[in-house]
Order: structure tokens, then sequence, then C-alpha cells
């Protein structure tokens, strides 16, 4: 675990979640989650189909309210904040599947970015600098791109606002695995400027990669947390079987 | 000027309020995925509204029309979002359908009561008699100002969509109102602009067609109702189409009035159902035509189904049902007897939704169109002959609307039952039951004069409760809940589901028919065909809701409520539009309690009454 102690010394934790409980309807998909993403670091959560991690980043996000528990950004207690308060207040979500409005054009959709307080051209400059592909493509409608340009439109999001913390969801999902290099490539650059990183990774290397610490979450609860070497065991013990790639 | 181009200017007219009213549709459907059943009402009380700030009151033109289409119209739709839609969120279609057609009746119950019918009003022409003559091409100040308000509103929302950052998020939530949350707008921000924009194009539609036309309520209503039909043309998405439909549904309109009476061969009735039931007809079409969506797995329903009573349960509680009124016959004074009759009868009316949309899940908004027609061949052919004509032809006649209309689920399903029910208003009732709308239509024989009817009715309606809770249970009720609850699955395993679609619909209808036929004989003999307009159907479909439409208690609910309420209002003539308000704010507790009052009846716990059986060991 990390120093706990000294890093809020220093600067608040980016996240925090204690004792989370959530779910949907009569179904509680988190039980007591407790999971802390340190300032500047990069963390990946891994675990099995079901685990609850979409929905860790569903509360953390503000998609869901938590029943139980206390939510944490950047120090602040936000349980009970909306999805587009807390996307203001600096915490980027990249959803699972395609993050894109698909009827609205390229620029368009990078136009909505600017509700997030930022010059829209200056967000279109930066994601067309960082992707020239979606410069060529800006008056194309943006379900129309293939699925790693529309990744690249969806990370623009992040690249263009300076977020505090970033959460990810499986953003490689159903790509070729040179854009999932070329898209880790980015986050990589965002961890090096200081933004914190929750990740949420299917390719356990390539999460693990990056990642400065990592947290297993299985059956709604995290169930270790640590160095990636540490977790590594835990890995292949619980529930990869030992063929993780 | 000839009368070709008089008549294209009055269609164009008409087709720029359509216009108004659909693009209001569009922009609420769109962005909040709710289609407003009561845009039209919305419109009606504007126009309302507007003569009282203007006529009633003496408020100058200028003040009226800012008054109620800047000010009024704007805060309601923003009411409308915060109070009814905010928490159906995500809701199935056919709970937001419940939802506006809820605020539909609220709205007409307030216009009714209100403004009563009893007194006229009526609404200058904007600018007096002025007109305007350009290329030899005459206009009327009023006919001028529509076009022209019409067209400003077709730029501005041009402007509002594809040049401005708000445009472009009303485009976005759309697509993804959780996504534009991540953008940090809240989409339900957005959504309350977007009914606020639709409420205010639902009042200037109202106020500029209510001058063409005189201040009815219900006329009010159903004019708007007929942008309905060009909506739909645009698929519910697109704007410029939307407006092409809606400028060609005013023309036809327009045309068929000029021009179809020229044609000595169409038959006189015929013409009238084509003239005003042109828009229905035309809607009825267009979901037919349209390619249907593609069957997808719907997502799991977390709130169980009512307890389906078994056989000896029903059987015994139908028994006590049948004593029970027997003895309420031989208590209640005669009055109350042909009321009760009524309910009964009714009731037995509403079994038919229950199997059709409680258990299967096929919205109808028609239900009493057939009714109407089994009373019509009851009528004509009487006696117990009479009542297996009836069946037949309802059951033919669902049939009929079945076949069409099989590939259509949910709204739009919805939206072809209620434009089948409009045209059988117009073109069946309104000819076949003669200029007074009354039909003479003889009881089946029973003993024991209007008591024994009123056993008779209840005996029957116990013994249909039987039978539809014997169905439930059987294989087709197995098929017909698993059809409910996914089309996608049930198709999967194998079932037919076009053959146990038009089934339920032929069986429905033909109880419904049935039921028309007990008609016969219920005041004194005359049915009105006010009984069986399609407005009603709506307001049964809800109090079923209301009473739980998966149970038979809800039919039973629905069909006392709908009985009883006009009766007091005859006693106090002042509560007018009393039964309209009364279901549209029952409506609204579905959004707490959505399996009704059965489905709340069928849920409480009951005395566990164990049953052991003594193993005696030799």
């Amino acid at each position: 675990m990390p120093d706990t102690a000294t890093a809020t010394a220093v600067r608040a934790p980016a996240l925090e979640l204690r004792g989370i409980r959530a779910g949907y309807g009569r179904l509680t998909v988190l039980h007591d989650v407790d999971l802390l993403v340190p300032a500047g670091k990069v963390v990946a959560l891994l675990g099995p189909n079901g685990a609850g991690k979409t929905t860790t980043l569903s509360v953390a996000s503000g998609r869901l309210a938590a029943s139980g528990g206390h939510l944490h950004v950047g120090g602040q207690h936000v349980n009970g904040a909306s999805a587009a308060a807390l996307a203001r207040a600096g915490v980027c979500r990249i959803p699972e599947g395609r993050g894109i409005f698909p009827t609205l054009t390229v620029s368009e959709n990078l136009k909505l970015v600017s509700f997030l307080g930022r010059r829209a051209d200056g967000v279109a400059d930066q994601a067309y600098e960082r992707f020239p592909k979606l410069r060529e493509r800006r008056g194309q409608l943006a379900g129309t791109l293939s699925g790693g340009e529309q990744q690249m439109l969806a990370m623009a999001r992040a690249l263009g606002t300076d977020p505090g913390l970033l959460l990810l969801d499986e953003i490689s999902m159903g790509l070729a695995p040179k854009v999932v290099a070329d898209l880790y490539e980015v986050v990589g650059q965002l961890a090096a400027t200081g933004i914190s990183v929750l990740v949420v990774e299917q390719f356990v290397h390539t999460a693990l990669a990056i990642a400065d610490y990592a947290a297993l979450m299985v059956q709604g609860r995290i169930v270790r947390m640590g160095e990636p070497a540490d977790v590594q065991d835990a890995l292949q013990a619980t529930y990869l079987g030992g063929s993780a790639r | 000027m000839s009368t070709f181009v008089a008549l294209t200017i009055v269609g164009l007219v008409s087709g720029c309020i359509y216009a108004l009213t659909a693009t209001g549709l569009v922009v609420t459907y769109t962005t909040a995925g709710v289609f407003n059943f009561a845009q039209g009402a919305m419109g009606m009380v504007a126009a309302f509204t507007f003569w009282q700030c203007w006529q009633g009151w003496g408020l100058p033109l200028w003040l009226s029309l800012l008054l109620v289409v800047g000010v009024a119209a704007p805060l309601f739709g923003l009411l409308v979002e915060r109070v009814l839609f905010r928490r159906a969120a995500g809701a199935p279609p056919d709970q937001t359908l419940a939802t506006t057609l809820a605020l539909l009746l609220i709205l007409l119950g307030f216009a009714f009561s209100v403004w009563p019918v009893k007194d006229p009003r009526i609404l200058p022409r904007y600018a007096g008699s002025g007109s305007v003559t350009f290329l030899g091409i005459t206009l009327s100040a009023t006919q001028l100002l529509i076009i022209a308000s019409t067209v400003a509103i077709a730029v501005l929302l041009r402007l509002l969509f594809s040049r401005t950052r708000l445009g472009l998020a009303m485009r976005a939530v759309v697509d993804d109102p959780d996504l534009l949350a991540m953008n940090g707008l809240e989409p339900a921000r957005v959504q309350q602009l977007a009914w606020a924009l639709s409420s205010t194009l639902a009042a200037l539609s109202g106020v500029l067609l209510a001058p063409l036309v005189q201040l009815n309520v219900l006329n009010l209503t159903l004019l708007v109702v007929n942008g309905y039909a060009a909506a739909m043309v645009g698929r519910l998405r697109s704007l410029p189409v939307t407006a092409i439909g809606a400028l060609g549904l005013g023309l036809a309109g327009s045309w068929s009035i000029g021009y179809l009476p020229d044609l000595s061969f169409v038959p006189q009735w015929f013409q009238a159902t084509l003239q005003q039931g042109l828009p229905m007809l035309l809607l009825f079409v267009v979901l037919i035509v349209m390619r249907p969506d593609p069957l997808r797995a719907g997502a799991p329903r977390l709130n169980r189904p009512p307890r389906i009573p078994s056989a000896r349960r029903a059987a015994v509680s139908g028994a006590g049902f049948v004593v029970a009124a027997a003895v309420f016959a031989a208590a209640a004074p005669g009055s109350w007897l042909d009321t009760g009759s009524r309910a009964l009868v009714l009731a037995f009316c509403g079994l038919s939704l229950v199997l059709l949309t409680g258990y299967s899940g096929q919205v109808s908004l028609c239900t009493l169109s057939f009714v109407g027609i089994g009373s019509y061949a009851m009528g004509k052919v009487g006696g117990l002959g009479g009542v297996l004509v009836a069946v037949a032809a309802t059951a033919l006649v669902g049939a009929l609307v079945a076949l069409p209309t099989l590939r259509l689920r949910g709204l739009y399903l919805a939206l072809a039952t209620f434009a089948f029910g409009e045209v059988v208003d117009i073109g069946f009732f309104g000819h076949y039951f003669g200029a007074s709308g009354t039909l003479r239509v003889d009881r089946i024989p029973v003993p024991g004069g209007g008591a024994g009817y009123f056993v008779f009715c209840a005996a029957v309606f116990a013994a249909g409760s039987v039978a539809l809770l014997a169905v439930r249970r059987s294989r087709f009720g197995r098929r017909l809940a698993a059809m409910d609850d996914s089309p996608a699955a049930s198709a999967t395993l194998g079932m037919r589901l076009s053959r146990v679609k038009l089934g339920v619909f032929m069986v429905a209808a033909g109880t419904a028919g049935l039921g028309g036929a007990l008609f016969g004989g219920l005041g004194a003999g005359i049915v009105s065909a006010t009984d069986f307009a399609t407005l009603q159907s709506c307001v049964l479909l809800l109090l079923l809701r209301i009473g739980g439409i998966k149970t038979v208690t809800g039919a039973f609910v629905a069909a006392v409520v709908t009985a009883v309420l006009p009766v007091v209002q005859q006693q106090v003539p002042s509560l007018g539009g009393l039964a309209y308000a009364v279901t549209g704010l029952g409506a609204l507790t579905l959004a707490y309690a959505p399996g009704g009052l059965g489905g709340f009846l069928a849920e409480l716990p009951r005395p566990h009454v164990p049953r052991v059986r003594w193993v005696v060991h030799a």
C-alpha cells in the first residue's frame, strides 16, 4: 500500500471510496468498496466480468448514486453530486463502448466539450494535433468513423480539458492492438503531466505497464490493492487461472 | 383568384398549424423520449387562456400573446417536465404514454370546468378583416400571420439546432444523455428546455388556429392532434420531413374538401370520412408502411406481475360476486340498476383490455370502437342471433386491424389503434348512428326486468373473468406473457408472434363485441356514439391501469368509475370535466404504483394456512 498518511499531507487523494455500496434497483452490485487513487498516480482496477468495475466508475463519476459509504474527489466529500457537476469539477470519464455522439459531426462532438469551460477551438486544435486523422474527418458524422477513430475522439475530451481525475473504462474494447498502444501512449502522457488515472482494462499487462498501483475486485469488493507485482499473484490465483495473455 | 389558389392557401395555412404541432412533438420525442399525446390539449388550453386574456379580461392583443405564448406556455412546459417526466426517465414507453394521456385528460377536465361549454366564446380574427394582395393572390391578415410565424419559427429552429451550443446539446441528448453529463451539462436541464420549447410551439399552434375555428375544447384538441400524422411522416426525427408532411397533409385536406364532391361516383359517407378523417387515415397508413424497429431484447423488468388466482379461487369468487349482485339487485332502487348494469357491461368490455394490454402488452386505444361495432350489430340483428353476429363481426374487424399492425409495438401500435378508433368514430359511428349520434338497440331477452338483467350482467362478467383467468393459466396465456416480456426471446424460441398476436387481437375484439351487444337495452334502449369515442377508450385504458391492468379487479374498478362519474357529474353540473380530471389525476399515481390498485391488492400478504398431511406409520 502507498503511504497514505504522507500522500494526504502533500496533496489530497484524487479519488477515495470509503465503504461504498451501490446497485441497480433491488440488486446490490458494490458491497463495501474501499478504493484510493493517490494524486498524480495511475491505478488499474482489475477483476473478472461482473465484479463491479464499471459500477465503481459510475459511482466515482456521479452517474450512479451510492446507497451507502463516502465518495471523496480531490479531498472533497461529493456524495450526491450529479455527473455533470463532477465533470465540471474535473472528473473526466471515458465510458465503456464509444464515448461519442454518433449523429453529430466530429467537430460538433469537440464543440460540446466546451461546456466544460474550455474554448472549443482550443480543444479541437489539441485533438487534431494529437490525432491528425480526426482533422481529416472533422465534417463527418462521428458514428461513421472507425472504432479506433471513435475512441480517439472520445479521448480528445480528456486531452483538451486538463482534468484532475481521468476514469477510463475498457478503452481497448474491440480495437486493434496498434490502436490500443497508441491510445495508451496518450494515457501515459496524460499521467506524466500529473493527472490521476483510474483505469479499468481487460488487457491486464497493458494496464499494469502504466499503473503505479493495482486493485483487484471480485464480487463487488476490493480484495487486494498494492504494487502491480503484489497483485499479479493474486490475479492469477483468483480469477485468471494463470492465463493472463 | 381561382378556386385552386384559394384552396391551396387554405391548405397551406392548416399545414403550417400542423407543422408547428408536429415540430413540438418531435422536439420532446427526440430529446426526452416522450411522445406527448397531450400536445393538442396544451394548444387548446393555450387558445382558451389567450381568449381569456384578450376577450375575457380585455388585455391588449400583444400583451395577451406575450403572456400566453411567451410566459405561460414555456413555464407550463418546465412544470410538466419537472413534475411528470423527471422521475420517469428511462421508463418503458407505455408508462410515459399513460402519463401523457393523463395530462391530456387533466387539461380537458380543466378546460371544461373553467370555460363551461354553455357560454359561447368567439375569438375575432387578428387584424380584423384586413387582407393583403400579392401577385393577384389575396391573403387575409390571419392567414398571412400564420404563414409568416411558421416560416419564422422554422428559420429560428434551424438556426437553434445548427448554430447554437444549446441546439447542439439538444441534439446530443438524443444520442446519449449520460455522455452529455460527462461533458458537464445536466441532461435534465436540456430536456426541460425542450419541453418549454415544445409547449411554446403547442401554444402558438393553438392560438393561431383558434380564430379559424370555433373555440371548442374537443374540436381544438383533435384538430391539433392531426399534426401527429405529420410527425410520423418525419419518423419522429426529421424536422424538415415533418414540415413537408404537415404541408402535404394540409393541402390534401383542403383539396379533398374542394374537389371530392365533384367525384360523384364516390359515395357521400366515404367522402365525409376522407375529408374529416384524412389525417388519421394518413397516420394509420404511415405507421403501417414505416419500417419497423428491429426486435430487441428488452431490459429485465424488476416489478413482478400480480399472482394469478387458482381456478378454484376464481370460481368461488365469481359465484360469490353473482350472489352479492343478486342481493344488491333486490335491495337497490331501480334507477341504480341501470347504472349498475352499465358498469358490469363495461367491466366485461374491460376484460378484453386486460387480455390484450394487461397480459399481452399490446396497447390498444380503440377498445370502445369494437364495443360500438358490436352494439351496432346487435341493434341491426337483435336477439341471441344479434349477439353471435356482434361477436363474429368484431372478431373479424379485430383481425382486419391486427393484420396490418402485426409488426407494430408500443407507441406505434398505440398510435395505430388511436388512428383506427378515430376513423371508426368519423366514418362508422358518424355515418351509421345518424345525425343524432344514437341508435336503438334492444336487450337480449332476460326474465326479471331491470333487476334480472343486472344479475345476468353480473353473471356474464363473473363467467368472463373466470374464463379469462383460465386463459391466462393456459398454454396460450403463457405465450401471451412471454410475448409481453420479450418478443425477441419468444421469437428465438420459435414462437410465431404474428399468430399469437392475431389470435389475441381477435379474442379481445370479440369480447369487446359481446360487451357491445350487452349494451342493448341500457339507458332505455338508446346507445349513443359518444360512449364509444376514442377519447373514452383512452379514459377506459387509463382507469384500467389505475385499477390494475393485469387483474380482473382492475376491469371492475375502471368500469364502476366510468359508469358512476357521469352520474355524479349530472347531480353536480358545476364539476365540468370531472371524469377527465379524476382519471388524469388518478393516472399520475401510477408512477408510484405501476401495478395499480389490483396489483397492490394481489400482493397483500395472505394469512398462511399450513396444510399438513400426517403420515401415520403403521
